[in-house]
């Protein structure tokens, strides 16, 4: 499972990354954390509003900090 | 008995009872007046923030940028711009994604003068400066605040369109290719959480600042001299609102502090426009925002875009100094 973080390192995707990784803690799983900081890279995935998380080049979510709660959805 | 409850009139009783009866403070003299300030007008903020931020938060659920994008594809011209400045102001981003946004807008063959006004009139008009505004000048100076930061965004971005500056766009932003996502669509309840999770957010960032805001503008409310004020920067005073503009661009504080003591200082005699431009140059000229800008734009397009935002912004202020009067 890969998971990437696209964010030009602000605060909020910082805070994405801090979730993620308390999250793959929480379920007790392994993961690479990506952070992918440059705008064409971001681009390319249609995003326009960061932080956004990507797990296995899918888009989940786009524009907030998703909860511990919600990013355990997601790996589960 | 509707004006009682919406204007807070059942608050100030509450805290004037709380000030003279527990605290045993006269409210006629200064300390009382201060500690009744204080305590009132941080409660009223936090009400009114969760109430609003709540509001505007779930209504801008259904304007990602993505969706923005696509409508504003749809509008040449002055309507262009009109519709740029309006979606600026209902399309939630943070500061980060400006980048993001504004090549993505380039791609879609979006006009660069549409762009700007989304992006002049974004930062200016934000809810939480909304609602404080209106907490602490009322409806009519609040919504005239958005009316003037939609101006300024669309008719500084009819200039920026008409100067024909689109080489000014560094050349990587035209080679990048996207495909548009679908954005994903929120349930209801789940936009209900994300509006509670954004008031519980934006409080926690500026909570301090609006305490420590509050507390200096109980102090100015009772103990700065009035005549000094309205000399050096009252109404009258053109060149004050160009000081306060110019003072405004590299503060890096945290504006929400800057509009309670802007409160106390018009009380004082301060200019309503020369505090409002102040405030306004606090956001709209960020200094992070302008570091982010660079990365998309070249610096003469920046320079253009800080004068003609500049301008327009001390142009707002000599408006509400002139209208100050009959506004609050």
């Amino acid at each position: 499972m890969i998971i990437k973080v696209l964010g030009s390192g602000c605060s909020n995707c910082k805070k994405v990354v801090a979730n993620v990784e308390v999250a793959l803690t929480e379920l007790n799983l392994e993961a690479s954390v990506e952070k992918v900081e440059n705008f064409k890279d971001i681009m390319a995935y249609g995003v326009m509003s960061t932080p956004a998380l990507v797990i296995d080049e899918k888009v989940l979510v786009s524009g907030r900090i998703p909860s511990v709660e919600d990013i355990k959805k997601f790996l589960g | 008995m509707f004006g009682y409850i919406f204007n807070f009139g059942w608050l100030n009783d509450l805290v004037r009872f709380l000030v003279e009866n527990i605290f045993k403070l006269s409210m006629e003299k200064h300390i009382g007046s201060a500690v009744h300030f204080f305590i009132y007008d941080t409660i009223k903020i936090l009400i009114l923030l969760s109430v609003m931020i709540f509001a505007i938060s779930y209504a801008r659920s259904f304007f990602p940028p993505e969706k923005t994008k696509k409508i504003l594809t749809k509008f040449q011209g002055v309507k262009g711009n009109i519709m740029g400045s309006i979606l600026g102001i209902v399309t939630p981003f943070c500061s980060c994604s400006s980048v993001p946004i504004f090549i993505g807008f380039v791609e879609a063959h979006i006009p660069l003068g549409v762009t700007f006004s989304f992006l002049i009139t974004s930062p200016m008009v934000n809810e939480a400066a909304f609602v404080i505004l209106l907490s602490a000048f009322g409806f009519k100076v609040a919504f005239l605040y958005v009316l003037t930061g939609m101006l300024v965004g669309i008719i500084g971005g009819m200039i920026i369109g008409a100067m024909k500056l689109e080489n000014q766009v560094q050349e990587y932003v035209y080679e990048i290719k996207s495909h548009g996502i679908e954005s994903y669509q929120p349930t209801n309840r789940e936009r209900a959480k994300y509006a509670l999770d954004d008031v519980i957010s934006i409080i926690k960032k500026i909570w301090l600042y609006l305490i420590i805001g509050i507390a200096i503008g109980a102090l100015i409310h009772n103990w700065a001299p009035e005549d000094l004020l309205t000399k050096y920067a009252g109404p009258n005073n053109p060149f004050a609102v160009i000081v306060g503009v110019i003072f405004g661009i590299p503060l890096y504080a945290n504006v929400m502090g800057t509009i309670p003591i802007a409160q106390a200082l018009i009380a004082k005699g301060v200019g309503l426009g020369t505090a409002l431009a102040f405030m306004m140059a606090t956001i709209a000229l960020s200094v992070p925002s302008i570091i982010l800008l660079k990365k998309v734009v070249k610096q003469k397009l920046i320079n253009i875009f800080v004068l003609i935002t500049g301008i327009g912004i001390i142009l707002v202020g000599y408006l509400f100094n002139i209208l100050g009067g009959f506004l609050i």
